[in-house]
């Protein structure tokens, strides 16, 4: 349930009435929402190219996910990941597209840290840098980096 | 059934998931893993590593435009994403290790959860609350525009808070889901944030949340390149279009139509997992 319980969006004109500090926190989340969308639509690509190589070789082999085998290493690791783009395969383009997708808001929250520096709040660029360890550890201490 | 039909069939069933789900506001993911296991006989772990991603794809897609309503309080976000994060992380970890048929029980019960959040009314904004010491240490205070103008809140209850975000955190590791139910828990109920502020803030944590998570379900094997492309491409075309059509009048309906899918989907995920089909 992501977007969980947002009403439909609604466009209303921004009052110009914000206050001085609240500006800035406005100014980096446009640029944070707009970093988001751009890598959305990159990952998008990269996995709709992946779709076409990997549906022209597999369109009519069986689909079969009733039984859970696990992903062979080329599809678990970046290292595995960027090898088999190398050799070409469909799927390997996907896992690359999807690769892109997770690095989106772990690129947000460093480009955060980037923003409280800027306003110069140091509680703030502390709290950000806790949470992009726990994203880092999660991405290179589970086993993907290898 | 051919890969390319599983292909077309996942990502129309994905693409409709998405769009109800930004329509009604109660978000596409949560329905996607039950479909998938009940509908499509997909392996459980095989279904929360494909949504895991979509929920990334949803969030951050949605993130821009959530951002031009200028609602969203970044520091509220980046202090409860601590919480999240650990939890994700340590959800995702605990799910490698339980059996999937306990996995079916708590998602039906989530499920369930969320059918009953959906139908309840929601609480009268409260309008001037005392600032809480630590909330004001912290600067989670802020002020949003109102159409009377600038309003601003006092953020309550910070450590109830920041548990129940971890809970909700260890949640969506757990399952798959941005779990808004519990995020609407922790930030409505217990913080006192005002509605919009505490959607387009849960929004922007998600996809945080979910990419905590990500990384160990990519490296264990969970995410299956030939399920996980139609999921997410098919959810992300959904809530887009979803978040760019306003049919308000249809959207009462339809919430009643969702949430009853969301009932019925959390009292087969139960049933499949007491009697062990899953």
């Amino acid at each position: 349930m992501p977007a969980a319980q947002a009403p439909a969006p609604q466009r209303q004109p921004r009052k110009a009435s914000l206050g001085e500090g609240r500006w800035d926190d406005h100014r980096i989340e446009v640029i944070l929402g707009n970093l988001l969308r751009a890598g959305v639509l990159l990952s998008a690509a990269v996995v709709l190219a992946g779709a076409c190589v990997y549906l022209s070789r597999h369109a009519h082999e069986s689909a079969d996910y009733r039984i859970f085998r696990g992903e062979p290493s080329d599809f678990r690791t970046i290292p595995g990941v960027i090898r088999s783009v190398i050799n070409g395969r469909g799927r390997g383009l996907i896992q690359l597209g999807l690769l892109f997708l997770i690095a989106t808001p772990i690129a947000r929250v460093a480009f955060s840290i980037v923003g409280f520096a800027m306003e110069r709040d140091r509680m703030y660029v502390a709290f950000t840098l806790i949470v992009l360890a726990i994203l880092l550890y999660s991405l290179l201490g589970s086993g993907v980096g290898v | 059934m051919t890969i390319l039909e599983f292909t077309a069939v996942v990502a129309s069933v994905s693409f409709v998931a998405g769009l109800l789900g930004a329509l009604t506001g109660l978000g596409g993911g949560v329905v996607l893993v039950p479909l998938l296991t009940i509908l499509f006989h997909v392996d459980i772990r095989y279904a929360i590593g494909a949504s895991l991603v979509s929920v990334i794809a949803t969030s951050s897609g949605a993130a821009a435009a959530y951002v031009k309503e200028g609602f969203s309080n970044i520091r509220i976000g980046m202090f409860l994403e601590i919480a999240t994060t650990f939890g994700a992380l340590l959800g995702a970890f605990l799910a490698t290790r339980i059996p999937t048929s306990a996995l079916a029980i708590i998602f039906g019960v989530v499920l369930l959860y969320s059918a009953y959040l959906s139908r309840k009314p929601r609480p009268a904004a409260q309008r001037s609350l005392p600032p809480d010491p630590l909330a004001t240490r912290l600067r989670l205070n802020g002020s949003f525009p109102d159409l009377e103008g600038e309003r601003s809140y006092n953020v309550q209850n910070v450590p109830t808070g920041f548990s129940l975000m971890f809970g909700a955190g260890a949640l969506s590791g757990l399952l798959g889901i941005g779990s808004g139910a519990v995020k609407v828990l922790a930030m409505d109920q217990a913080m006192r944030i005002p509605f919009k502020v505490s959607t387009t803030t849960s929004n922007f944590m998600i996809g945080v949340t979910a990419a905590a998570s990500a990384g160990v379900y990519l490296s264990r094997g969970y995410v299956d390149p030939g399920l996980a492309m139609p999921v997410m491409l098919g959810v992300l075309a959904g809530s887009l279009l979803g978040s760019r059509i306003l049919v308000r009048a249809e959207t009462k309906s339809l919430r009643l139509v969702f949430s009853l899918v969301i009932l019925v989907l959390g009292l087969q995920m139960l049933y499949q997992g007491l009697w062990g089909r899953i």
